[in-house]
Parts: C-alpha cells; sequence; structure tokens
C-alpha cells in the first residue's frame, strides 16, 4: 500500500478500500521503524496525523473529499506549521511553536491532507547535503550497489526527498532557493518541481532569500507532483509578490504529450568535466523526447557560467537582512547577555550554524557601505542578463532540457572541505531560481553505482503546463522503476 | 579583494554575530575564498544594464491602508524568551 502512488492511493481512499486512518497508522508505523536510521524528520506528528486522517475518514463517509483527502504528507520544517514546532532545522528555533499556519499548508489542509511531520532540512535551508542541519544529517535511502555507508540525499530538501524516496510520506512540500527542490528530488530518485516565483505563496515559509525563495512538492512521479502543486498554489493577498493567476489543471498536463513541441539543449550546460554517465543521460532524454515527436534545437544561455557567482551575492544579501528578525527577544533562543548588543551577538553566534554564519556574513559585507556597488548593484546587474538569456531562448523553444545536477549523490562528509565545492552542486539549478522560471526534475536512470540520475525540465514563467507535459513524457520513456534498498515495506 | 582580520571583525559586529578570535582568521579564509570565487563577476560587461531586483515581473500591489489583522497579544508574545506582563523583558538598555 505504502508503496503506491499518491494518484493511485487516492482512489484506493476514494474507493474505501483503505481508509485514511489506517493507511495514516501504516505510514505512522513505518515512520517509526525507518525515521531512526534515516533522521528524515525533524518532529513527527501522530495525533495529528490521527486527527486529520479521522476528518478525512469523516468526509469520505459522507461522499465528500478534496484533491488530497486522506493522503498522507511530509511537510518540510520551513513551513511554520500552528501549534506544531517549526525550527528551520536551527537552534534559533529549536522551541519556535508558530501560532499561525503558513498559506501553503492551510491550502494543502483545506484539500483534505494528513500531516505526518516536520521533515529535516538543511539549517535555514542553506545547504545541498542536508549536513548543515542542528538536527542532523539525513541519509539516503539509497545507497551504492554494494557499499552501506551512507550518502547525503542532496539539499536542501533532504529530509522531505527521503522521507518520499523511503516510501514515508506519498509526497512532501519543500522550498527552492537555488535547486533545493530539484537536487534532492535527482539525488532520491523522484520527482519534484520549483514552480514560477510567485506561483505559490511564501507567507509563513521561513525566508532565507525572498526573491528566490518558491515552494513545491517533492513525490515519486511527476503527475503526483502535479497533484500536489494543484493544491499548494494560488494568490494570496499576504505575500506581496503572489502572483493573481488562475492555478490551472496541472494533472491534466501531464497527459499531454510533446509533439511539434520545441525543446531547447543550452550547450553552456555542457562541459568537458561532465561526467560521462550525465552527459549520456542528457543525450537519452533527448532522444526519448525527439521520439515522441518533439523538434530539438540548440539555444545559448551565454551568461550561465556566472549564475552561481550571482546567486552568492544575491541570496546572502538577502539572508543576512531576513535573519537579522533572529535576535532572541520576540521568539526563539537567547542566550545571556550583559547589555543588549552581548545578547544579539552570543545569541546569534550560539545559534546560528556555520554556514548560515558564513552567508549572513558574506551578505553583511556585500551590503555594506563601499561594496554595495561592487557586489550587490553588479549582481543585480548580472541577473538581469540571466533573464535576458532565457527570455530569448524562449523565443526559439518552448522548454529546455538539461541534467539536475553534476553528480550522482555523494558521500556524508564528502564535499565537506571548502564551500565553494559544495556551492557548485546547484550550477545547473540556480539560474531558474535567478529568473523565477519553473524547473522540474524527473528520475531518468541509474549511475554505474546504482544510484538515480535525475534531468530537469525548464519553462517559460507561469508555464508550468509545458513543463509538466515534457517531464511526464521523459518519465513514460525512462520507465523508472527502481527503489532505494532503504524503504518501507523492504 | 581580501578581508583582514580587522575587517571580519567589523562584519561580525555588523552582522551582530560574536566571533571568538580563532574563528576570525578561520572565517577570514573561508570569506576570502568565497569573494574569490566571486571575482569572475568582474569579467561581465553589465554597461547599461538595469539591475534586477526580483523574479516577480510585475508591479507590487497597493492595498489600503488599514489594519487587516490585529489583538493577537498572547499569540505574539506566546514565544518570548522572556516577558514581563504584556511586554517583551529585555536587559536594561537605559541607565
Amino acid at each position: 500500500m505504502l508503496d503506491l502512488s499518491l494518484a493511485q492511493v487516492r482512489t484506493a481512499l476514494r474507493t474505501r478500500k483503505v481508509s485514511a486512518r489506517e493507511l495514516a497508522r501504516a505510514q505512522l508505523d513505518a515512520v517509526a521503524a525507518l525515521n531512526p536510521r534515516l533522521n528524515a524528520f525533524i518532529t513527527v506528528t501522530p495525533d495529528l496525523a490521527e486527527r486529520h486522517a479521522a476528518a478525512a475518514d469523516a468526509a469520505l463517509a459522507r461522499g465528500e473529499h478534496g484533491p488530497l483527502t486522506g493522503i498522507p504528507l511530509a511537510i518540510k520544517d520551513l513551513f511554520c506549521t500552528e501549534g506544531v514546532r517549526t525550527t528551520a532545522a536551527s537552534r534559533i528555533l529549536d522551541t519556535f511553536v508558530p501560532p499561525y499556519e503558513s498559506t501553503v499548508t492551510a491550502n494543502l489542509l483545506r484539500d483534505g491532507a494528513v500531516f505526518l511531520g516536520k521533515a529535516n532540512l538543511d539549517e535555514f535551508a542553506m545547504g545541498s547535503s542536508n549536513m548543515t542541519s542542528a538536527f542532523g544529517p539525513v541519509a539516503n535511502p539509497w545507497t551504492r550497489t554494494g557499499d552501506n555507508r551512507p550518502l547525503v540525499p542532496g539539499g536542501s530538501s533532504g529530509g522531505s526527498a527521503a522521507a518520499v524516496a523511503a516510501r514515508l510520506a506519498f509526497g512532501a512540500t519543500a522550498t527552492d532557493t537555488g535547486g533545493s527542490i530539484r537536487q534532492p528530488a535527482s539525488f532520491c530518485g523522484i520527482a519534484g518541481i520549483k514552480p514560477t516565483y510567485g506561483r505559490c505563496s511564501r507567507w509563513g515559509v521561513v525566508a532565507f532569500a525572498s526573491s528566490l525563495d518558491q515552494a513545491g512538492p517533492l513525490a515519486r512521479s511527476v503527475e503526483d507532483c502535479a497533484i500536489l502543486l494543484g493544491s499548494m498554489a494560488g494568490f494570496d493577498a499576504k505575500d506581496s509578490t503572489s502572483a493573481d493567476l488562475a492555478v490551472p489543471d496541472f494533472a491534466a498536463a501531464c497527459a499531454r504529450g510533446v509533439k511539434g513541441l520545441r525543446i531547447g539543449v543550452p550547450r553552456e550546460y555542457r562541459s568537458d568535466s561532465m561526467a560521462p554517465e550525465i552527459e549520456a543521460l542528457w543525450q537519452q532524454g533527448v532522444g526519448w523526447l525527439r521520439q515522441q515527436g518533439a523538434e530539438i534545437i540548440d539555444v545559448s544561455l551565454p551568461h550561465t557560467k556566472y549564475a552561481l557567482a550571482t546567486y552568492y551575492i544575491v541570496a546572502p544579501a538577502e539572508a543576512s537582512s531576513n535573519l537579522a528578525r533572529y535576535d532572541g527577544v520576540r521568539f526563539g533562543h537567547r542566550a545571556a547577555g550583559e547589555d543588549l548588543i552581548e545578547l544579539y551577538e552570543r545569541t546569534r553566534a550560539e545559534g546560528f550554524g556555520a554556514e548560515v554564519r558564513r552567508r549572513i556574513m558574506i551578505g553583511t559585507y556585500v551590503l555594506s557601505a563601499g561594496y554595495y556597488d561592487a557586489y550587490y548593484l553588479r549582481a543585480q546587474k548580472v541577473r538581469a542578463l540571466i533573464l535576458r538569456d532565457f527570455t530569448e531562448a524562449f523565443r526559439h523553444c518552448d522548454a529546455l532540457l538539461t541534467p539536475t545536477a553534476p553528480s550522482a549523490a555523494f558521500g556524508q562528509g564528502e564535499k565537506m572541505d571548502d564551500p565553494v565545492t559544495m556551492y557548485l552542486n546547484d550550477v545547473f539549478t540556480v539560474p531558474a531560481n535567478m529568473a523565477g522560471i519553473p524547473g522540474l526534475s524527473v528520475p531518468a536512470g541509474l549511475d554505474a553505482q546504482g544510484l538515480p540520475l535525475g534531468l530537469q525540465v525548464l519553462g517559460r514563467p507561469f508555464d508550468e503546463e509545458t513543463v509538466f507535459a515534457v517531464g511526464a513524457a521523459i518519465e513514460r520513456a525512462a520507465g523508472f522503476t527502481h527503489r532505494p534498498s532503504i524503504r518501507a515495506g523492504a | 579583494m581580501s578581508l583582514d582580520p580587522a575587517t571580519v571583525r567589523r562584519i561580525g559586529k555588523l552582522a551582530r554575530i560574536r566571533l571568538a578570535e580563532p574563528e576570525v582568521v578561520a572565517l577570514g579564509a573561508e570569506l576570502n575564498g568565497i569573494l574569490g570565487w566571486i571575482e569572475q563577476l568582474n569579467e561581465v560587461d553589465i554597461d547599461g544594464i538595469e539591475p534586477l531586483a526580483g523574479a516577480a515581473q510585475m508591479a507590487l500591489r497597493w492595498r489600503d491602508d488599514v489594519v487587516t489583522e490585529g489583538g493577537m497579544r498572547d499569540a505574539l508574545l506566546a514565544n518570548a524568551p522572556d516577558r514581563e506582563g504584556d511586554f517583551f523583558a529585555v536587559p536594561k538598555v537605559v541607565e
């Protein structure tokens, strides 16, 4: 039962083959059995799940159901949940219990979802490996063939991705500031979409970099992601950058096919240092789409190579501003101080982990008097050029196909020697955040070590439908039915 | 541009993060590594380009300047690390 897709288990619930309570209990048992090994959840909420499931059963008994009635989900611990501790995987919020519900999670509850608990992540969503969590690293449910050493699930939505891949939830909420949905999806062999900036409300999501942060779903199929995004998305007056646009039928778009679509292959994503397996998978993806009737064209995104460095000015700058609120006065951790300044400085030194401190410092520096123009203003101008590249490319094609990440999942503790090595994980995903366009990762194959690799589909702003159509076409052609070694029922 | 220890200490002050002395050297080296890598942006011709602040390609909405939600004193204070009555409490600021 836990191995079904979200769409399949939804049918089982609606036809009363399983009750929401039975499903929730089976799911909670699986979480209890595997979470000590995976550490995918920071907080498990069995009582809340039981309550949500009971309400779902009552609705189903009345013959009333929403799009997600009775579906067990994991919620990234960056979404504020009323009455449930929300930590952002940081010591500074380890006691924070929000008195309100984020808009995205409220939308999921409106549609009948059952919340299992709060998923682990990199601290404040800053990381690509889940190694920066104050609540310990997450183990990837996948391991290399013949090698049991734990691998990272990617980040920052590593707990969400690990939970979904290990069949501990049918889907999960996640957020993506530089690749935090797509890279973990690729590392864990599942699907995930970062929608267009403005598609999902940011209200009640702990802020990292507000011009880049965007919520989206992780699930085991492209269609499941489409169903979840349909519930998560929508205009919200409480987010000033929320897009006042109708939410299309994303799930229907998955069946559209790609006949007649023009798919761009950006030449700047190719490099001599690209792993041959990833290059081969990319070519395979191009072949699949061509076979299904798409036209493949070569496109150029000349500023691609500068996106990551631009990101490491813009994101820390916004983070240094957003994280100024953690001062030990109104909520969260407080350290003692003789005076107010000492209280602030000690609270923030104790409360933030090394990566968060590093990014706040970078952000503070690039915004400081005398350096603002040289760093921040220059980065904003390069950002404009990155957007212009995409706008120009989308005059010639309907979607772009690239690899999601430059490697498969790596070992816990690897790539930790210098920060820039870790940052390079996001080289293929960051440009979409800079431009605000939608990007989906779909599992497309395994590498020689038996680890999943994803392909990324990028689309025009607010054209997630084409992105879903292309992603579903790759999914059908890839026939990816591999499962991780660590999973419920294994 | 290279950060010396005095600059690292100054950024720490601006960011309100207390830095122990051994950290200043280690953090300085890390920050210099990141900033050195970022210098590649100096190659880009940005002449005449307008800066882009965000990806929401739309004008920000206006709304009436009225209270939309309020009267939530208890909810606001519920997470306070220290409070006195209906106030957040902090160490004495004014002698």
